[in-house]
């Protein structure tokens, strides 16, 4: 027979179909092999932008010349800024920076159309949300031109000399929050969220599939435990684990990273609570619907890869299409980004932090429910 | 004296996994201080059966009442008079035997914990590894355990599934003496089990086979109701009979014991004709009482078993 007793189609080709069996079997793995790749695909390819655009802007104009009307078209025409609305008071602008509901706000002051004619080269104010220093910095530096570009066109005439010479303005740059423009100081707040996802999301997934497969669930069904006993009773641990995590990472962050603690750590703490508890509702209930704990895992990161990438964590938020946004939106670390970013960087007050609280606290509701429905309290 | 009422008593229970019926519409009932064996190859539904007393899966129909409460919707109730032993070793490996003793004392809600516990592992002689993890125990010392740990709420019944798998005689006979002494105070024990020894220190015993209850009753009344004969032949090399005695007529069974032989058949009268010619005075023939390991094969073979 010869090389044949060796090497046997036969037996390769069984072991090639045995292998494909067993993958389609394997729906999560499957789901995976061909799921990771498209998502990363779809989100590297489309989704993650470092030039965002169409940043929401409001302007708080005290002029109305038509260099101030030029000026606000142009700025509506460009790609960088999308105009919400024009706002009357510089406290009303200031609530939305802080609220992170605009990026930008654009202050002309008053007689800036007779300033310009006179060439005494006005000032115009740009306050920009500088906490991702990446989704500012290109729309920042676009912002000159479009406005000197704009402002060319209505210099005409006998204002034609102003075109040569010095800037007919003055473009004042005033971003807050980060004005050092220092990545740290929005990537380790934010990596408290991604930390504790990460880790809290997987350990609970394996959870109760461990007991399963263990056999300790057989056990543990024998007796008179009650589900909800059972779940509560694995959450309260890993929150005292997700509470460890958060103060390793808050202590690198304050001496390691020197970052500025602007808000309240205490209201930090508190509202963390939620965004834990959310995590690990998750995690349980992939526990619930995972068969074994390679299953579980699986899951885990299926969850954890939109989270690191949809949620403002990696790249800026503004920067991804709508669709993207979306997405984004459910997950409840994008919320947690705003509130510890809030907090930390921006002082945010607790009427301030509620905006984004409730969406957590809606997941967890939905994760808990799904998770305590799932929960199987007999062995069929 | 009245007879007090049935620890368990099921009527037509049935439960089917995907199309295949595991347990077909089994009537038992089993009194109170009773040691009851349970018998059968493996698949024949022993440990679902046991599973449904439990309330660890639900009975697809049929009733049954146990200590009291409807199987099928007071498995609340029934759980904490229970101890369950699975076939399985199903506490924590990597607790310690008093880590999971504690854990079993809470989640059954005891008074007096540390005590109970404490008299637990002295009862039990596990002193010695009270502080071991339970993982590195040996196969006889975790199945101690595991009936420490089902013994702590002082169950009314315990539902014990294969217990003595994979343990050594000794450990068995332990444990047996245990059993013993847990009916004497009461308790009534549903053991299933392979090893023929065992089935017959049971006070009653029942035999499944796919589903099906096949037999019941004392060991005697089981052998009796078999309608066996066998007969036993011993000599020098017997076991050179064996391909003759398999083609005789009437021979249902030729199984070695040592330097003997046990040949039995359901057709006492043919047998005997059959091995007449045989009893040429080189071998000893003799007919003995047929033992219980005859029986089951027996009924393995009839119900069309592996």
């Amino acid at each position: 027979m010869g090389i044949s007793s060796f090497f046997s189609c036969g037996r390769f080709c069984a072991i090639i179909v045995k292998e494909f069996v067993q993958m389609r079997r394997d729906r999560v793995t499957f789901a995976m092999m061909i799921g990771i790749p498209i998502m990363q695909m779809i989100i590297f390819g489309f989704a993650i932008n470092s030039d965002p655009k169409h940043l929401p802007t409001v302007v708080l104009a005290a002029d109305h010349s038509p260099f101030s009307r030029s000026l606000v078209a142009a700025l509506q025409n460009s790609e960088y800024f999308r105009l919400l609305a024009t706002v009357a008071t510089e406290e009303e602008a200031r609530q939305l920076v802080d609220l992170g509901r605009v990026q930008f706000v654009l202050q002309i002051p008053a007689k800036f159309g007779r300033s310009l004619v006179r060439g005494e080269q006005p000032a115009l104010l740009l306050t920009a949300d500088a906490t991702d220093p990446a989704a500012t910095s290109n729309a920042l530096a676009a912002f000159r031109v479009i406005a000197e570009r704009a402002l060319a066109r209505d210099l005409r005439g006998p204002l034609l000399h102003l075109r040569s010479g010095p800037p007919p303005v003055n473009v004042i740059v005033h971003p807050r929050f980060n004005p050092e423009a220092i990545t740290q100081y929005n990537i380790v707040p934010g990596l408290m969220g991604v930390v504790l996802t990460m880790t809290l999301v997987i350990i609970t997934a394996l959870a109760i599939t461990r007991e399963r497969e263990r056999g300790t669930m057989e056990n543990l069904l024998s007796t008179p435990v009650r589900p909800l006993e059972v779940m509560i009773g694995k959450i309260i641990p890993y929150i005292i684990v997700g509470y460890i995590q958060m103060g390793v990472i808050l202590l690198a962050a304050r001496f390691l990273f020197q970052v500025p603690f602007t808000g309240n750590i205490f209201l930090l703490l508190a509202v963390s609570l939620f965004f834990i508890a959310a995590n690990l509702g998750v995690g349980l209930t992939f526990s619930t619907l995972a068969r074994n704990q390679l299953q579980a895992v699986q899951m885990a990161f299926f969850f954890f890869l939109p989270s690191i990438l949809l949620s403002g964590f990696m790249f800026p938020f503004r920067g991804m299409p709508v669709w993207a946004q979306t997405i984004g939106s459910v997950l409840p670390l994008t919320h947690y980004l705003r509130v510890v970013r809030g907090i930390i960087l921006k002082g945010n007050t607790p009427d301030q932090i509620l905006t984004h609280l409730w969406p957590i606290a809606v997941f967890l509701l939905v994760a808990l429910t799904i998770g305590l429905k799932r929960y199987r309290s007999t062995l069929d | 004296m009245a007879a007090p009422a049935p620890v368990i008593q099921v009527e037509d229970l049935t439960k089917s996994f995907a199309g295949k019926v595991v347990v077909n519409k089994l009537s038992l009932r089993i009194r109170a201080g009773e040691i009851y064996g349970f018998l059968g190859p493996n698949g024949s539904g022993k440990t679902t059966f046991i599973r449904m007393l439990c309330g660890l899966l639900r009975p697809d129909s049929g009733k049954g009442v146990c200590l009291g409460y409807d199987i099928l919707r007071q498995s609340r109730q029934i759980k904490p008079l229970v101890g369950y032993m699975a076939q399985r070793f199903s506490l924590y490996e990597d607790l310690s035997v008093r880590e999971n003793l504690n854990f079993m004392a809470r989640i059954y809600g005891i008074d007096h914990i540390r005590a109970t516990v404490a008299e637990t592992i002295e009862r039990m002689n596990l002193s010695r590894y009270a502080d071991q993890l339970a993982g590195t125990l040996s196969g006889g010392w975790k199945q101690r355990l595991a009936l420490a740990a089902c013994l702590l709420h002082k169950p009314r019944l315990l539902l014990l599934d294969e217990p003595t798998a994979g343990v050594d005689p000794k450990a068995r006979r332990d444990f047996w003496d245990d059993i013993y002494g847990l009916a004497r105070e009461g308790v009534t024990s549903l053991i299933s089990t392979h090893y023929m020894d065992e089935a017959e220190r049971c006070h009653r015993l029942a035999y499944l086979s796919y589903g099906n209850l096949l037999a019941a009753g004392t060991a005697e009344e089981v052998v009796a109701s078999s309608g066996l004969t066998t007969w036993a032949v011993s000599g020098r090399q017997v076991h050179l009979l064996v391909p003759r005695l398999k083609e005789l007529p009437g021979v249902e069974q030729v199984v070695p014991f040592g330097n003997t032989l046990h040949v039995s058949g359901h057709d006492g009268e043919l047998l005997a004709a059959s091995l007449r010619p045989l009893q040429d005075g080189v071998h000893r023939w003799q007919q003995v009482e047929v033992n219980l390991e005859e029986v089951f094969i027996s009924l393995m073979q009839q119900s069309g078993g592996h």
